[in-house]
């Protein structure tokens, strides 16, 4: 199934020598499908929201999409204990109070929560690791799915390992719930790095570095032609502030999401709509001063070295 | 009448404040007769082009961040005079009336007269591929368009009689009818349902740059002034 990997259509320059037809006839959740609606997301911000109030607020903020969960990731990282798929009221009560798209997480590996988000008509399934992982082997096989899946990448084998188990859409990992855009940095410039190898190896190389990358092989060798990877790919764990933002999308990815840097600061509608802006004018630095300005409280944060091994969410996934 | 050369080519935006705006560029780049293209975010941006693509992505956020980077007004005096398509969100904004909007109502830009209702056949899991037949498009119905529907709006009501049927949906998809219009045209304004940016068919984004050149032509004869209604306004037919 893997095998039958497409790039999602002009997601970079087409080349004439390769022009698939679509053969469907009204068919629901093919991967063009899937990866469209990743597509219609790019260039925007995707905000975490506890219920329908925080929704309306990102909403108005002009968020692409609302992320539904029970506790936002610094919350998580608090009150410890086992983090779960949210209530599928609590899922409804913010798809009822929206119209854009609504997504939700499931546990790494836990199928039969994406099988409930997918009987409650969720847009997007993002197979995370902020919740407490179900699996310590397995990924959720999302060919299975009607709903497209996001997931996170620390770099650029662990993103090709999602792809081929089906995910539409990647997101750079980052550290979660710290408002320290550090790692988020450390592994969009890992997956910037390694693209840039693979594109200038010959076929052999790039079969080693498969190898070692423990990619497979026709997904990497798709990457490596493309320089950029063969879904969308926003950016995730840690964005506080515009800058952030901006500087992640200067770093290459296509949007990003944030978690508890909206609803963690002093004045959420403001910020919510400053890291908007600041996604859609990334390259000007006049604009991110502007919207930067005097917007309150930015959510504490948290220092990477202070965690222990065991607190760091981007460990989770293999 | 003066003799006026025809445009070879035309210089093309593609309003670029969220979405699929990168996928409608690498399109354009296919074609001949357009001379550049322009990811535009300013209102000197606008002033520079020729035609605009309105692209997919949410019409929600491309409203609001076109509203609070200062561009919104500037945009609705572009697509009452230029050539401009909208994409899915865009053919929403380019809409003088929508259904099922956020709560407080949804800003258009407007210009078409049709109703579109948003999220017609409802959540991701409903968003589809199909092929459609689109006359002055498709050269013969076995010869289809592929168009991908996500989260798509579609037109329910059409109130003027300058706007023109492009498409129809062609088959029922659950609750709504195969005659559900996905296509118009009225004027120098074109809207589909579905994303042409999203597959590797290239003939909807020539048919709107041969498009863009006729109107840019026959503005300059003079033969043919086209105005636009604006909402609840009443202008005149044109002659």
């Amino acid at each position: 199934m893997s095998e039958n990997f497409t790039v999602p259509a002009n997601l970079t320059r087409i080349e004439n020598d390769k022009i698939p037809k679509v053969s469907h006839n009204g068919v629901i959740a093919t991967f063009s499908v899937k990866t469209g609606l990743a597509q219609n997301l790019k260039n925007g911000v995707i905000m975490d929201v506890i219920n329908a109030e925080q929704a309306r607020i990102a909403e108005e903020a002009g968020a692409a999409a609302v992320m539904a969960l029970e506790r936002v990731p610094a919350d998580i990282r608090k009150e410890g204990g086992v983090s779960r798929m949210s209530d599928p009221k609590m899922i409804r009560e913010i798809r009822e109070a929206v119209t854009i798209p609504v997504m939700a997480k499931v546990r790494i590996g836990h199928f039969v929560e994406a099988q409930i988000l997918e009987a409650i008509g969720i847009d997007f399934i993002d197979e995370s690791e902020v919740l407490t992982p179900a699996d310590e082997q397995n990924h959720i096989n999302k060919h299975n799915f009607k709903i497209p899946f996001v997931c996170g990448a620390k770099n650029l084998g662990e993103a090709l390992r999602r792809i081929s188990e089906g995910a539409a859409m990647m997101r750079t990992k980052g550290e979660a719930g710290t408002g320290n855009i550090v790692e988020a940095v450390r592994h969009m410039r890992t997956i910037n790095n390694e693209i840039r190898r693979a594109s200038a190896m010959s076929e052999e190389e790039l079969f080693s570095y498969a190898k070692e990358l423990q990619a497979p092989y026709h997904l990497l060798k798709e990457t490596a032609k493309l320089k950029r990877l063969p879904v969308v790919n926003f950016s995730a764990g840690g964005v506080a502030t515009p800058a952030d933002a901006a500087l992640m999308m200067q770093l290459g990815c296509d949007g990003v999401f944030v978690g508890s840097g909206i609803f963690k600061s002093g004045d959420p509608a403001k910020r919510a709509k400053a890291i908007v802006q600041a996604v859609t004018h990334y390259d000007d630095p006049k604009i991110i001063a502007e919207v930067s300005e005097d917007l309150g409280e930015a959510m504490v944060g948290i220092n990477i070295d202070t965690l222990q091994d065991n607190q760091l969410m981007a460990k989770r996934g293999w | 009448m003066n003799f006026i050369e025809r445009p070879k080519q035309i210089s093309v935006g593609v309003l670029a404040l969220q979405g699929a705006f990168q996928e409608h560029i690498h399109m354009l780049q296919s074609i001949p007769k357009v001379s550049s293209i322009l990811p535009v975010r300013t209102a000197e941006q606008l002033r520079s082009i020729d035609a605009l693509i309105i692209p997919g992505g949410e019409s929600t956020t491309i409203a609001l961040v076109a509203e609070h980077s200062g561009i919104w007004e500037n945009l609705k005096e572009f697509v009452r005079q230029k050539p401009t398509w909208g994409t899915c969100a865009g053919m929403i904004l380019l809409a003088n009336e929508a259904n099922n909007t956020k709560k407080g109502g949804q800003k258009l830009l407007g210009g078409l007269d049709i109703k579109v209702n948003r999220n017609q056949f409802g959540s991701q899991i409903d968003s589809f591929e199909s092929l459609l037949h689109i006359p002055q498009i498709t050269s013969s119905p076995e010869d289809p368009f592929p168009a991908v529907f996500i989260r798509a709006p579609t037109i329910s009501t059409i109130n003027s009689l300058e706007v023109e049927i492009l498409a129809k949906l062609g088959h029922n998809v659950d609750e709504t009818d195969a005659s559900t219009v996905v296509a118009v045209k009225q004027g120098h304004l074109l809207a589909t349902s579905f994303h042409p940016e999203l597959t590797n068919d290239n003939r909807i984004h020539k048919y709107f740059v041969e498009h863009a050149i006729n109107y840019i032509v026959s503005g300059q004869n003079g033969k043919k002034e086209i105005s636009l209604k604006d909402g609840n306004q009443n202008t005149q037919k044109p002659t």
